[in-house]
């Protein structure tokens, strides 16, 4: 979906809104923002939606919520930033995200961590070159009970080790294996 | 909605009770352990057994022992079963009328059970939190209800004042005066915020708080909104909570349908409306003034204070902060009265206080305690102390805010007052054990990890400074540091605690300052001879160059 | 208008009522050293240096957003605010890559002229080398990262005066930087009238007119000043 924007500014919003017009989702986040009366108030709002629709805010998409909110795009795009939960690019196939909270890092998170680390080479943040996995760490998920916890494909697992966790790797990375 | 109605609604509820109830945890910790397809298969074999009318199989909120999750409740046999499977369903609903079923059991006569005391929690586990009559059925919405048509917003915050309630979200403020603060500034227009950014790393009270009662939130909300004269509510909640947001919704638009909120509440001239704003990973956001601008849809940065936001909060408004717990409490302290609540806890630090206990410990889970209760009652008799046979070396308290209390001070109570005392902080109530195994120069630089990692980087003490604390811890973990460095160290941490903008940054030495104090040992040995052949010891270094 | 009185360094000092301590010591000719602080644009509180003790209040007050209380006694050049002014400088320093050799804006910065004031001939801490780039798109300015200490003096004179809002913070922390538009090459960025007054009011040599070479850079700050003055004031004092 990535677009290669115009120079010329009239250029460009008239690229970006041509592309916005063909595609459903940005109809509905037109609507999500109506709702919010196109206030800048509800720039996290419409920015979560926004990623919830197209899975990541890419500079179109930032654009495109900059004009309709009447936001200088510094704005939109300082906002989008600063905040761990919006994410710029696009995530693999797979996500693969450790909790690093306390009481998940005194019980080993580390090593499940590296253990991931080493099989996918990559590091926290990153998405292996075949798009397969990406990988993450949070801050804590609220599963301390459970430590240590990680997420695979949205789906929270107990007392992972870095065998358990190489385990679940191991049918996502399509050529991982050495 | 009038009072007759509240008791038409709870009437109603408890008439239709089943004789056997099977309660189900639906909290993020059992959820992720697959209860949901536990309390299906639940219902399943209720049906399979013809017992539709005898046996309620309820979702309710979190049963506390999150490390035997899922969890399931047979009552009124009083049974808990731990670690239950979907296939185990037919064997407890054939248990229900007497009988064995071959499912591993707890012991609800265990101090991890019987030395709680819910106030917060007294909710959690027995209504469903996604059926406002079940809450309404547990006395819900009364406490508004008389307020709104008995009392004066002032005598609420009076009744909040004497019940001594301080703020649970880590600084221990009194919550009735900032109520009163919030109501003597002057304005046409107020706002209420719950503060449910729940940020520290190995907590989880306000999540399980909001998933398993989030009608109390809204009710203590409110009350709080009266209280100030405000009309107009936002609950910030972290966006990584899917769970507590949904019941969020559901919890506003059931109290909406029966007008308890929106306008003319108990047909009183009261009116309130309520939103939801989502977090979006960022700690700092827990700092009011933080979390105010990214209400506003800004960067979460924090601004000095003064003006405080009970004078300038939200768009310039006076604005009351609380945190969930905080509210959680308002509904109970309303309806029991303040003298019920202040004779509850410790001189200065009243009620109880919610703990989420995990780590190296055997029994991880939510527990609920009076203030004062010696931390050694907490992980030693209610933990059940570490497990395999390890032996525990400090408790962390307060997350990156806080600090490590070591294990010979396990007989300090828990308030306030003493924690700080020990260089920790209450904080919002995550508790970490820690054994004999754990590192403590390596967690002093995870938590350092994380501030640096937080800092939202407007100040320069808190920017730069924990990336070059950071750089220090990693030279001593490493064993590259000098005496000199550990000098520096300590400056600055002196240096950051006071100078940096908000509480994050003032908060960042703590777990190094923390663990220095208690065990410094753990430092020294790491250190290493400096270019001029100095040993590594301190003595080594000329007074000139150490921190004062 | 009434007039407060408090005392600043041992000086009786009157000040407008809603004035801030700096303003106060301003009046009295008493220097409080300031980087994030600008005339004519609203304060942060960010970079510290501005603190000072006030006898009877534990905490430190940032002189830029505080404002004066009657009888209030000000502290602004203790050996305890010495140390931590000075901390403060060598973080500043060790933080980014600021080689005030090779620096367009040497012997015209701010940051540099601090450190000497406060004695700082070395900085203690190991240089985090970070690296940065440096965006010369722009046909009249450069943005240097290397050299950028997040005052955000641009940010707000971009906003508040001109009205752009070109410029801004993005990402946060250590890894914070200036960002244009949607963090495009300064050069693209159309928001950008290319007044210069960010330029203007950089207090280091982060953003610098193109053609500048070491030590060349002035920033014309009472350029910004007559701007804001005329702006905000209506007065056009050359």
């Amino acid at each position: 979906m990535p677009l290669s924007l115009p120079k010329d500014r009239t250029k460009r919003v008239a690229a970006v809104m041509e592309h916005a017009s063909g595609d459903k989702r940005f109809k509905i986040l037109e609507t999500h923002m109506k709702r919010h009366q196109y206030k800048a108030d509800a720039l996290i709002e419409v920015l979560h939606k926004a990623q919830e629709l197209f899975g990541f805010l890419d500079n179109d998409l930032l654009l495109f919520v900059a004009y309709r909110l009447k936001l200088p795009p510094s704005r939109v795009y300082g906002v989008a930033t600063f905040y761990h939960f919006f994410t710029l690019k696009p995530h693999g196939k797979h996500t693969c995200v450790v909790c690093m909270g306390t009481a998940c890092y005194v019980k080993g998170a580390d090593r499940v961590l590296a253990a991931v680390q080493d099989k996918a080479k990559i590091r926290p943040g990153e998405t292996t070159p075949d798009k397969s996995v990406s990988l993450l760490i949070a801050r804590c998920i609220g599963a301390c009970g459970l430590a240590p916890a990680a997420v695979y494909d949205g789906t929270i697992n107990a007392r992972q080790t870095p065998e358990s966790a190489l385990q679940q790797l191991k049918g996502w990375l399509t050529n991982g294996s050495e | 909605m009038v009072l007759n109605d509240l008791i038409q609604i709870k009437e109603r509820e408890l008439a239709s009770r089943k004789k056997y109830v099977l309660r189900c945890c639906m909290a993020a910790g059992c959820m992720s352990s697959n209860a949901q397809s536990l309390k299906d298969e639940l219902e399943k074999a209720v049906a399979a057994a013809g017992l539709k009318d005898e046996v309620e199989v309820r979702g309710v909120g979190c049963l506390k022992l999150c490390c035997q999750g899922p969890l399931v409740q047979a009552d009124p046999a009083e049974i808990l079963y731990e670690r239950v499977k979907p296939e185990d369903a037919a064997a407890i609903v054939a248990a229900l009328k007497g009988g064995q079923a071959k499912v591993s059991q707890g012991d609800l006569n265990h101090p991890f059970f019987t030395r709680q005391m819910s106030i917060v929690l007294a909710n959690s586990g027995i209504v469903d939190p996604e059926r406002i009559d079940s809450y309404i059925a547990a006395d819900g919405y009364l406490a508004l209800r008389n307020a709104l048509r008995e009392m004066e917003p002032k005598e609420v915050t009076d009744t909040i004042v004497r019940s001594g309630l301080r703020g649970r979200g880590g600084a221990g403020f009194p919550t009735g005066l900032k109520w009163g603060t919030v109501a003597k500034s002057t304005g046409t227009k107020k706002y209420v915020i719950c503060n449910a950014d729940e940020g520290d790393p190995g907590a989880f009270m306000d999540r399980s708080v909001l998933e398993s009662d989030p009608h109390a939130v809204l009710e203590g909300m409110a009350l709080a909104a009266y209280a100030v004269g405000a009309d107009q509510g936002y609950i910030y909640v972290r966006a990584e909570y899917p769970l507590a947001i949904s019941r969020l919704q559901t919890a506003i638009k059931q109290a909406k349908q029966y007008g308890l909120l929106g306008s003319g509440v108990f047909e009183s001239p009261f009116n309130l409306t309520i939103d939801l704003r989502l977090g979006a990973g960022a700690f700092v956001c827990g700092e009011e003034t933080a979390l105010m601008a990214s209400v506003e849809g800004k960067r979460g940065t924090p601004r000095p204070r003064p003006p405080f936001p009970a004078e300038k909060g939200l768009w310039n408004c006076p604005t009351l902060i609380n945190n969930v717990e905080t509210f959680a409490n308002v509904p109970a302290i309303v309806r029991n009265g303040a003298e019920w609540f202040a004779g509850i806890g410790t001189e200065k630090s009243k009620g109880t206080k919610v703990f989420a206990l995990a780590g190296k410990i055997k029994n991880t889970g939510l527990i609920e305690v009076p203030m004062g209760t010696k931390l050694r009652d907490i992980v030693e008799d209610m933990g059940g102390g570490a497990p395999d046979g390890g032996t525990i070396k400090a408790v962390q308290t307060g997350g990156p805010s806080g600090g490590c209390i070591p294990a010979g001070s396990l007989d300090t109570p828990v308030d306030y007052e003493s924690l700080s005392k020990l260089g920790s902080i209450m904080g919002s109530g995550g508790m970490i054990v820690m054994d004999q195994a754990t590192d403590m120069v390596d967690v002093a630089r995870f938590f350092m990890e994380f501030c640096m990692d937080e800092s939202c980087g407007k100040c320069v003490p808190c920017r730069a400074g924990t990336a070059q604390m950071h750089h220090l811890l990693s030279k001593i973990v490493a064993r590259k540091a000098t005496a000199e460095d550990l000098a520096k160290l300590e400056e600055l941490c002196d240096m950051v605690k006071h100078t940096s903008l908000c509480g994050l940054g003032q908060t960042a030495p703590n777990p190094v300052m923390s663990t220095l104090r208690f065990f410094r040992g753990e430092y020294t040995e790491r250190l290493q001879p400096d270019t001029l052949g100095r040993p590594g010891t301190e003595s080594a270094v000329p007074a000139g160059s150490r921190a004062t | 208008m009434c007039a407060k009185t408090l005392t600043i360094d041992g000086n009786e000092v009157s000040a407008a009522d809603d004035a801030t301590i700096l303003d106060a010591a301003t009046e009295a000719g008493i220097k409080i050293p300031t980087l994030c602080h600008l005339e004519g644009v609203y304060d942060i509180g960010a970079c510290r240096l501005c603190l000072v003790e006030a006898v009877g209040i534990p905490k430190l007050l940032p002189a830029c957003t505080t404002k004066v209380v009657e009888g209030m006694n000000v502290r602004t050049d203790t050996e305890r605010i010495r140390k931590y002014r000075r901390i403060n400088l060598e973080l500043l320093f060790a933080e980014r890559n600021h080689v005030c050799s090779v620096c367009v804006s040497n012997n015209h910065c701010e940051l540099q002229t601090l450190a000497y004031n406060h004695g700082m001939d070395h900085v203690r801490y190991d240089y985090l080398f970070p690296k940065w780039a440096v965006d010369t798109t722009h046909p009249r300015y450069g943005m240097d990262h290397n050299r950028c200490i997040l005052c955000t003096r641009c940010v707000r004179v971009c906003w508040h005066v001109e009205g752009a809002g070109t410029l801004n913070t993005a990402g946060r922390g250590a890894r914070s930087q200036i960002i244009a538009d949607l963090i495009q090459p300064w050069g693209e960025a159309d928001s950008c009238t290319s007044c210069g007054k960010c330029v203007m009011a950089c207090p280091t040599g982060a953003l610098f007119q193109r053609g500048a070479t070491v030590g060349e850079m002035e920033h014309d700050r009472e350029k910004l000043e007559f701007i804001i003055t005329a702006r905000e004031k209506k007065q056009w004092i050359p």
